[in-house]
């Protein structure tokens, strides 16, 4: 890691760089997507190495959440950057003859991006997608927990886009906090609630916003579902959002299930022949699944079955492998509520499943919890579908289905309370990275002389017809047709 | 009298503790999600400023001596209209937004769904004390949130009617307001709010963040800057020179976030623009401008000191051109007008807020562009100007919230427009819609159907599952349908 001294030149060249504006341009911008296009293209094959040395990825499992996400992103923005980059009109009020109104994007400047470990291609390229369609120079830092993807990015990416205007850094904390130190014009994280608040104190030193991509326990409200067709889709979306989402490492992976203590025995059934179809009877062999990230985060999952109410609690699964970092698909009732294993998100394979009496009253227990990324609810009654979205907060939710969301390029994606600040994607990539900047556009020809002082009572009433859009009463004044609202209007005098 | 005395009473975190907490339980109730409640509200702000508009002027008068048209106009007809376009246009707003899904999550249909955040803190500054209190509180109740408003201790008078008419007029289950000075709003910004709205200067804009942060509170503010005048050559002077004097002097006597703060204009053009300045003026204001009754005076004596400091450092006093005349009894500076001040002298690096209009003088027109960009980012930037390249070039290189062409100021009439700075001057933005978005948290919604299962997302994972996921996220219909049937070329 360079020095502070090094990181600030670097910085400054950087600034100066965007002031000569190329990065403004709109074929600047086009060239560096399709650079980044071209990257995963060549790159495909060392990507999916890559990700099975940090996390033991399957490749299509890899493709199926980065490469192949980001390739739609990329072209997406792409095919719209022009529209993007237009500003649009505001309407003016009537009396505003010979004017015009309207909002132009323009870049912020200089941005920091922090990126994670458990989709480190797809968290860094794309909020780097966005910030770049909308014309800043970036600074990007990798995780160090996914070392291989870090050193593979770093190494590849000044290769295919503008070395002067995206800066790539690895490195751990320290970095991260020498990083954080300077000015940026917007700071953009993904991460943990924890340091997402770190990050906002430092950029509230210098004013500068922040989008904080965070998480929380993302609940699968699994209501009863009358057709068995219907069920077994319900169960393989609900495996695959677990188990098959870095093996519950993802932000809006399931945490945790909410269903009918009627249904629950089904459910647990149904999901055990769904996880043996889709990974096996020895689910370390079928190499489908992700292993843990390190250590630490292996210790921390292992300790949260440690509390022997939570052990009991296991109907399947449950077995760890420390060499391998690896955990089998889990499965797990009523655990006490207190325990850690439902207070803090898991980020993990191992998916409680809580009883209630009825599915209602899932509503209340959300509520009293802190708001997730996501709200999963399986179910096809309406009215619960409806006070679903009306009576719970969360980022975002999904019906009948899980994970999916995170590539509707028309939908924001972010969080809300503790799982975020802000949101990207899709043209909310583009408006996250950029300032609205409203431009007004007068002509010297219509100038209203009551608009100045000195004050008489004339020159109000025009004025207020002015304010109230009241063209008639605007007209009447003029003619003297219309009575002063008020008494009459003091002259200036002293005190 | 006791009612209003007991709410001067200071707020202590304890104090703050229980209010925020009483308000999340009524908004728990679910009570704020209603149209019908929103909607009465806004009413009830609407009939309180129609009813009590004189109280405003007393108060405006007694607080910073604001004409009665300033106020009227500027502060309760601003405010009214900007209650009434929520009023006309909430359930619109309400309405939540379809938007198109594409094959990635084929079928499906999605929306975004506008919800309150939950409880949210307004707090607002001296200048415009009634309008900018109420107008984040009319997009915080428009967007369904319970509200504590805290305005400013500087202009007590406004603050203490603010808290009479919400106690009489509006729902205290659900809108509060604290009066205080720095200890009852530390207080306050201890606590867990969903949003907080701050409208006042960049330090204590830094520590409304630094305390949200804790949170992980989002927050809006609306903070200042100063606000450059590129005067060019070849324009109707008289015209331009009206609407300068009328954005800077005419708007609380400088004391406006967006006021005009100084002036660029060539060597060449100087002479022309004071001496037009200073004829309009004099009509203006008169030739005693110390006794003109349209002239809001200084808001405190801290202020008013601060002011004189910036015309008496040294290299400063002698760059006068006009006015220059201040009586402290009164609390009022007449305007004053200043020809190149040194770059490195306060008054040309500090936001003035003030009667007090330094003009710069350049080569070239153009080269005041680099001027502005070599300092922070402002809250507006105004040139005046007949040449269509040159306004161009300026929308495209000037960075500030907001940029207004051949005027000042008026852009915050727009309702169509944001509201809002960049870097220094601020973060997020508001006024008409866009005072609903900052107070929403817009959720995404996705229907998928159980129908459409695509075998293609679940382990085991097999060549033909890549080579139709890469097909189908080609977009490509026909590689889709190879890969379907085995045929591709991989």
């Amino acid at each position: 890691m360079e020095s502070v001294g090094d990181l600030e030149r670097d910085l400054e060249g950087m600034r100066e760089y965007y002031s000569q504006g190329k990065t403004k341009e709109a074929s600047w911008r086009k060239s560096q997507l399709k650079g980044l296009l071209t990257l995963l293209k060549e790159k495909e094959e060392d990507i999916f190495k890559a990700l099975k040395q940090d996390l033991g990825k399957h490749h299509v499992e890899a493709f199926r959440d980065e490469i192949g996400t980001l390739t739609k992103s990329l072209n997406n923005a792409l095919g719209s950057l022009k529209e993007w980059m237009s500003g649009r009109k505001a309407i003016l009020p009537k009396i505003a003859v010979l004017s015009t109104a309207e909002i132009v994007p323009e870049p912020l400047g200089l941005v920091l991006i922090f990126s994670s470990w458990n989709y480190p291609f797809g968290l860094s390229l794309e909020p780097l997608i966005g910030a770049i369609a909308a014309g800043n120079t970036v600074v990007l830092k990798l995780s160090e927990l996914a070392p291989a993807c870090a050193s593979l990015l770093a190494n590849t990416i000044p290769n295919f886009v503008d070395n002067k205007a995206v800066k790539v850094f690895q490195g751990g904390p320290t970095v991260a906090e020498q990083l954080l130190q300077q000015k940026w014009d917007k700071i953009f994280f993904t991460g943990s609630a924890r340091t997402g608040r770190l990050v906002l104190s430092a950029a509230a030193k210098h004013l500068t916003p922040v989008t904080l991509e965070l998480g929380g326990k993302c609940p699968a409200v699994v209501d009863s579902l009358s057709s068995s067709f219907d069920r077994k889709a319900a169960v393989k979306r609900i495996v695959v959002g677990k188990y098959g989402a870095c093996a519950g490492q993802a932000c809006i992976a399931i945490d945790y299930i909410l269903a009918e203590r009627k249904n629950i025995s089904t459910l647990v059934e149904m999901m055990k022949v769904i996880i043996k179809e889709m990974f096996g009877g020895n689910p370390i062999e079928s190499h489908s699944i992700a292993r843990i990230i390190n250590k630490q985060h292996f210790l921390r999952l292992k300790n949260l079955l440690e509390d022997p109410n939570v052990k009991a609690s296991i109907v399947y699964g449950g077995s760890l492998d420390e060499d391998h970092l690896f955990i089998e698909p889990t499965i797990l009732v009523d655990p006490p509520l207190e325990a850690a294993i439902m207070t803090e998100e898991i980020f993990g394979p191992l998916l409680p499943i809580i009883s209630l009496e009825k599915i209602e009253d899932s509503i209340q227990f959300l509520n009293s919890r802190p708001k997730p990324l996501a709200i999963y609810c399986f179910t096809k009654n309406k009215s619960l579908e409806r006070r679903m979205i009306s009576e719970t907060s969360s980022g975002g939710v999904v019906f009948n289905d899980a994970i999916i969301q995170y590539a509707a390029d028309s939908l924001p994606f972010g969080g809300v309370g503790e799982s975020g600040v802000g949101r990207y994607h899709g043209k909310f990539s583009f408006d996250t990275f950029s300032h609205e900047k409203a431009i007004t556009r007068r002509s010297f020809l219509t100038d209203f002389w009551f608009r100045y002082p000195p004050w008489n009572a004339h020159k109000w009433q025009l004025l207020e017809c002015a304010y109230n859009s009241d063209y008639l009463g605007l007209l009447l004044v003029i003619l003297g047709l219309k009575k002063p609202r008020r008494g009459s209007y003091q002259p200036a005098y002293s005190h | 009298m006791a009612a209003m005395e007991e709410t001067k009473v200071g707020v202590d975190a304890d104090a703050a503790s229980r209010l925020v907490k009483e308000l999340r339980d009524g908004f728990a109730t679910g009570k704020t999600r209603s149209y019908q409640w929103r909607v009465s509200q806004l009413k009830s702000i609407l009939k309180m400023a129609e009813d009590h508009e004189h109280d405003v002027v007393e108060a405006l008068r007694s607080d910073l001596s604001k004409p009665e048209l300033e106020s009227c106009l500027y502060e309760v007809a601003m405010l009214k209209n900007s209650c009434s376009l929520a009023v006309k246009k909430l359930k619109q707003w309400m309405v939540p937004e379809k938007v198109k899904t594409s094959i990635t999550t084929f079928p499906s249909s999605a929306e975004i769904v506008p919800e309150p955040l939950g409880v949210v803190l307004v707090i607002s500054p001296w200048n415009y004390p009634f309008l900018l209190s109420l107008d984040p509180v009319i997009g915080a109740i428009a967007a369904g949130n319970a509200v504590v408003l805290k305005p400013s201790e500087v202009s007590p008078a406004t603050s203490s009617l603010l808290a009479k008419l919400v106690g009489e007029y509006m729902d205290n289950s659900l809108i509060r307001v604290v009066e205080g000075g720095v200890a009852e709003t530390t207080a306050l910004l201890e606590q867990k709010w969903d949003k907080i709205c701050y409208t006042g200067n960049g330090r204590v804009g830094r520590i409304v963040m630094a305390a949200a942060a804790k949170h992980l509170t989002p927050v809006l503010l609306e903070l200042g800057g100063k606000s450059p005048v590129v005067v060019d050559s070849g324009i109707n002077l008289q015209v331009a020179t009206r609407r300068i004097i009328a954005g800077k002097w005419g708007c609380n006597n400088g004391q406006t976030c967006v006021a005009p703060d100084y002036i660029l204009t060539t060597k060449d053009f100087a002479p022309k623009l004071v001496d037009a300045l200073k004829h309009e003026l004099e009509h203006f204001f008169g030739e005693n401008p110390l006794d003109s009754k349209d002239l809001s005076r200084i808001v405190n004596s801290n202020h008013f000191a601060r002011l004189t400091k910036l015309l008496d450092e040294d290299r400063v006093s002698g760059t006068i051109v006009h006015g220059g005349k201040s009586e402290k009894s009164t609390l009022k500076i007449s305007p004053t007008i200043l020809l190149d001040a040194p770059r490195d002298s306060l008054i040309m690096n500090e936001e003035i807020f003030g009667p007090l209009l330094p003009i710069l003088t350049v080569e070239k027109v153009e080269d005041s562009f680099d001027i502005i960009n070599s300092g922070t980012k402002p809250l507006a930037a105004y040139l005046f100007t007949s040449n269509k390249k040159l306004k161009e070039q300026f929308v495209m290189t000037v960075s500030a919230g907001g940029v207004v062409i051949n005027d000042t100021v008026l852009h915050l009439s727009v309702a169509g427009l944001p509201f809002g700075g960049v870097q220094e001057s601020g973060m997020g933005a508001y006024h008409g819609k866009f005072s609903f978005d900052a107070f929403s948290h817009k959720k995404a919604v996705l229907y998928r159907s159980f129908a459409g299962d695509a075998p293609v997302r679940y382990p085991p994972y097999t060549k033909g599952k890549l080579r139709l996921m890469k097909a189908l996220i080609g977009g490509s219909i026909l590689s889709a349908i190879f890969a379907l049937f085995g045929l591709s070329k991989d």
